[in-house]
């Protein structure tokens, strides 16, 4: 399909603006002008809903099918939390208006929400207080970390290191970098698919920031030991960090400040029901434990005796901003719509569907796929292609036949530690007629992979394009229509 | 299987080494080509910069991959393989000949010593 | 409301599939004594329910008075059509693009929003989109310190207090100097004094364009300078303003980088947003977050990838170029489609409504004799010095229905204002905002309330 600006036609207009009402005009200095051509579209209304529409029906979304993709938790985004995020009272509120004296007045309402929501995370996590300001898991992650480095250069401690299993997500390490921590990665025991707690032994020591947990970890697997783990961090005033992308698997369940967890943070956009939109905007916020609470960044909303809110920006060792405002408010509005909805009792039903899900298909195709650990998965299990590698049919073979069925292919190559890993996670709101369908067509091209390997090596045929050359993307880097 | 000549001599993280009188040309091994895939990206250190053996050496880049060059002895660098800027297929298709990367003028010989011949590093590759 | 479709009859099925005979049973690997002995969460509410409390709290905002606070965040137009097709579920319930082959609506879209960014700030290549503005100049300020090997940074007090304040934080940890360089008291650029600053040592030096204060300038000279000492010269700028003001590229800046809310997102209370990043070409195994890139099938069929992933956290963990992989993609897809909408024509017509009404606020409020008017180079933000408190009058203007702008006491102490040296500056300046939603008559209503105010 060409791209939007090969369709401009020189004079056509998609909007009308209202004319000058006033009599002054443009008199910029000649020196700050625009001389360059601006070259943007020349295209009516019709012209752009249709390349738009056109557009969307490349795409595949949860809305469109199973979307079974690990650790990312592709859950049905309820339509009323749309709604809610698109009240006039919430979309179009500039959040300057609490700089003003008396603006905070005019706010009362998202205040509460963020206020409420905050309140909500802090009992789903068992953690002191929360922040709703970081705007992606990632950037939760930094938040956290920066919140542990401040901590430590308060108490003076010289802290070098953050320690992180290497089955964790790419960005806890790469999170941690950018905090200014140097990494140590802490092997899997392949017996278990746990953290080998022996080898952390080893590698805790004074220098020790922080440990990186994931828990349940990437393959799916619950850590029992997490008490002795944070005993063993807390010894050298090391602080464990929770990283919640799993969140989905324990809710009701598990509380990480239970498991002396002192910072966390948890994925709006997975967990509760945010849409993730093509890539973001996500939203991260991160808990603490009440030594942590100092140091969160600000701005911080604060409710008075008189039940008023209000928004404070005066905490000394606070680490500073992490986002303009209030991080990513409209996706946090949502997320507190979805717990609204679901209540206690909901989220805990939530976890419970999910990881029963989970293990029912990993139960269905255990005969037919290798799995990575043959035991009781939380909400996501992790396959292996080892069994069709013998006739040459790897991960990426089988999720691109995948989508040749109708579905979206799980997480490949992650775990990095299982070779031909496949993730797939199908979340609560997937019904059992769509879990089985799924397990038929993955049972189907478990017979193709020894009956006709070469078919599933061409997949997929049934979309607009087949499987793109990466390398010439690389090389050539067309990264802009100019 | 990879190729592994017998005249060169190998590093733990799969750099070649060829002796040039004071100096050695440096490449990474057809097993690392082979490993890392198509290569698109090589960022090699500055000409006339200082090298550490075991220190940073530039970035090789393959559409899924990402491999830190370490080099394999201490000097200063001398020449680059400049044509890899437009042609980094070359360590694909020829890691032991147009495919090398760059020269290092050493300061201590002696540093040869540590690494490994043909033999080791085949030996080495069955381990791994 | 549980969203669960699975029936008892059914889990029973499943958990029979599974060897165990009850949920519970999945659970045993969570030690006991770690179960929560109660969630004390409230109940679940009903659709009706939820959305009734959700519409009294959003009534409990006032998102009716007329606006003339911006200060970066801006209450521009937006097309219904940008609304309609934003809506469109295919876009905002898919994942990030991993699987191409079902992802070309997405990755062709991130496509041509980078064509968009670049064509705007005349830069070669852009990314799938960043947090936020700010957020985009700690990733500028990443990127020039990785391409040089420096680590001093200096910043134009002219740059949006709020985008140093989380500069400020970012780099808290990664031994980084930074150097904030105080503008003139009228808000200006004190251009020798930076230019004495830039050396060999500096990584790089970040300016605005119109700056915080609404101040248009060239900053071509500094450019100049900054590269005789190889030194990344980085510019935030304001979109609306580019299609009439001198791109970055045209002053010949390394990255340009910028808020992205005013091009199609509402104001939301503060987010999501939209950070964008433009770069030269030579810059971009350094660019943070998803890049989509052009190439073909092997029949020959065009499509897009995400590209350049080397970079990225998920291969290079610790040395990726930055930690960001979420971003704000609905939001680029948001201005993408505006940008689309408004085209050429639109965007220029945009920008001299602004400009036009601005320049008549301003030059109606300058007839009140008690106010002060600094500098006249702007685009449609200005500081006004009022006889009274700032905060005060935007206090009092509020209850009759007006935003009046930014306080800028806030923000600065004694850098800026007709006594620059005292603590008390700014207290008088506000920062005054006029975009194309204001018509003549809101304008000349709001100058007529401010001068009832500042005269009572």
């Amino acid at each position: 399909m060409p791209v939007i600006f090969s369709k401009s036609v020189r004079g056509r207009t998609g909007v009308s603006l209202p004319e000058n009402d006033v009599p002054d005009n443009v008199s910029i200095p000649e020196n700050c002008l625009r001389t360059s051509p601006l070259d943007l579209c020349e295209l009516s209304e019709l012209d752009v809903v249709r390349h738009f529409t056109a557009l969307s029906r490349k795409n595949y979304g949860v809305d469109t099918g199973f979307y079974p993709l690990g650790s990312c938790t592709m859950k049905y985004n309820p339509k009323v939390c749309e709604k809610a995020a698109g009240l006039d009272g919430f979309a179009n509120l500039h959040p300057m208006l609490t700089a003003l004296p008396d603006g905070v007045k005019m706010t009362q309402g998202s205040l509460a929400v963020i206020y409420e929501l905050e309140n909500l995370l802090c009992n789903i996590t068992a953690m002191d207080a929360f922040t709703l300001t970081p705007m992606a898991g990632a950037h939760g992650e930094l938040t956290g970390m920066m919140i542990i480095a401040a901590y430590h250069r308060k108490k003076g401690n010289n802290k070098t290191e953050v320690l992180i299993p290497d089955e964790a997500h790419g960005t806890n390490p790469s999170s941690a970098a950018v905090a200014g921590y140097d990494v140590k990665s802490i092997p899997t025991d392949p017996a278990t698919g746990l953290l080998d707690i022996e080898k952390l032994k080893e590698a805790v020591n004074e220098k020790t920031a922080a440990i990186m947990m994931t828990n349940p970890n990437t393959l799916g697997l619950f850590n029992p030991q997490i008490k002795e783990i944070a005993a063993l961090a807390h010894s050298f005033d090391a602080q464990l960090y929770y990283d919640g992308a799993n969140l989905n698997a324990i809710m009701g369940k598990f509380r990480p400040g239970d498991g002396d967890f002192d910072v966390v943070h948890v994925n709006l956009h997975k967990t509760f029901a945010a849409p993730h939109g093509g890539g973001g905007p996500g939203s991260g916020p991160v808990g603490v434990k009440k030594h942590l609470e100092p140091f969160l960044p600000v701005s911080r909303v604060v409710k008075k005796a008189n039940g008023e809110f209000c928004v404070c920006d005066d905490y000394p060792d606070s680490i500073g901003r992490v986002a303009p405002f209030f991080g990513n408010f409209l996706v946090n509005l949502k997320a507190y719509v979805y717990i609204l909805m679901m209540g206690g009792e909901g989220l805990k039903k939530v976890s419970e569907q999910a990881v029963l899900s989970a293990n029912y298909i990993m139960r269905s195709l255990k005969d037919h796929y290798d799995v990575a650990y043959l035991k009781t998965c939380m909400h996501e299990c992790v396959l292996t292609a080892k069994r069709q590698m013998e006739n040459g049919v790897s991960a990426l073979d089988i999720a691109k036949a995948l989508i040749d069925k109708g579905f979206h292919p799980p997480t490949i190559y992650f775990p990095l530690i299982v070779k031909e890993a496949m993730m797939i996670e199908p979340t609560e709101t997937e019904s059992k007629e769509a879990i089985d369908a799924f397990i038929e067509a993955m049972v189907e091209i478990a017979r193709e992979a020894e009956d006709n390997p070469e078919a599933l090596r061409n997949a997929p045929v049934s979309t607009p394009v087949g499987r793109l050359n990466e390398t010439k993307a690389a090389k050539e880097m067309n990264v802009a229509c100019l | 299987m990879a190729a592994v000549p017998t005249d060169l001599l190998y590093s733990k993280t799969h750099e070649w080494v060829q002796i040039e009188g004071d100096a050695v040309r440096v490449g990474i091994t057809d097993h690392a080509q082979d490993s890392l895939g198509d290569i698109t990206f090589v960022e090699l250190p500055k000409l006339g910069t200082s090298v550490k053996k075991g220190g940073d050496a530039g970035v090789i880049e393959s559409v899924k991959a990402a491999s830190d060059l370490f080099s394999p002895v201490t000097g200063e660098v001398v020449s680059l393989n400049d044509s890899l800027e437009s042609a980094p297929e070359n360590i694909n298709s020829d890691p032991y000949g147009s495919g090398w990367l760059y020269t290092v003028k050493f300061t201590d010989k002696s540093e040869l010593d540590s690494l490994m011949d043909y033999e080791a590093y085949e030996k080495y590759l069955e381990t791994i | 409301m549980s969203y669960i479709p699975v029936t008892p009859e059914q889990q029973r099925e499943m958990l029979l599939k599974c060897g165990v005979s009850s949920i519970e049973e999945l659970f045993k690997d969570i030690p006991a004594q770690l179960v929560p002995a109660e969630f004390s969460l409230p109940k679940g509410l009903s659709e009706l329910e939820a959305v009734a409390k959700l519409e009294k709290l959003a009534s409990q905002n006032n998102s009716k008075m007329i606006s003339f606070l911006g200060a970066g965040f801006y209450d521009h137009f937006i097309p219904a059509a940008v609304d309609a097709l934003i809506s469109r579920s295919e876009f905002y319930t898919a994942y990030t693009p991993y699987q191409s082959e079902i992802s070309q609506g997405t990755l062709q879209a991130i496509y041509e929003y980078q064509s968009h960014i670049c064509r705007l700030t005349g830069m070669d290549i852009s990314n799938a989109s960043l947090y936020d503005g700010g957020t985009a100049v700690f990733e500028a300020c990443q990127m020039a310190i990785s391409a040089t090997g420096r680590r001093r940074i200096i910043v134009d007090k002219g740059v949006n207090p709020i985008y140093r304040k989380m500069l400020r934080t970012h780099i808290a940890n990664l031994n980084v100097e930074l150097i904030e360089h105080n503008v003139f008291s009228d808000g200006s650029l004190s251009r020798i004094a930076l230019k004495e600053i830039i050396s060999e040592n500096v990584a790089a030096a970040v300016l605005q364009n119109p700056n915080f204060f609404g101040i248009i300038d060239d900053h071509s000279d500094i450019v100049v300078e900054c590269k005789k000492y190889g030194v990344i010269a980085i510019q935030a700028v304001y979109p609306i303003a580019l299609s009439l003001l001198k791109s970055p590229a045209e002053q010949g800046f390394d990255i340009a980088i910028g808020e992205g809310q005013s091009l199609g997102i509402p104001l939301s209370f503060g987010g999501p947003y939209l950070g964008f990043i433009g770069a030269r070409k030579e810059l971009a195994r350094k660019m943070p977050g998803r890049i989509a890139a052009k190439t073909e099938d092997k029949n020959g069929n065009e499509g897009f990838v995400l590209s350049l992933q080397a970079r990225e956290q998920h291969i290079r963990r610790e040395k990726a170029t930055s930690n960001i992989c979420s971003n704000e993609a609905l939001c680029a897809l948001r201005a993408h489609i505006y940008l689309s909408l408004m085209g050429k024509e639109g965007m220029k017509s945009a920008a001299s409504l602004c400009h036009s009404k601005a320049m008549y606020c301003r030059r109606r409020i300058g007839s009140i004799e008690q106010v002060n008017m600094t500098d006249s180079r702007m685009f449609n933000e200005f500081i006004i010095e009022l006889p009274i408190n700032a905060g005060e009058c935007a206090k009092l203007m509020l209850e009759r229905g007006f935003i009046a702008g930014l306080p800028l006491s806030q923000y600065y102490k004694g850098e800026i204002g007709p006594n620059s040296k005292g603590e008390n500056s700014a207290d008088n300046l506000l920062l005054v905002t006029v975009t194309e939603k204001r018509t003549k008559q809101q304008i000349d209503d709001f100058v007529k309330n401010l001068e009832e105010v500042i005269c009572r």
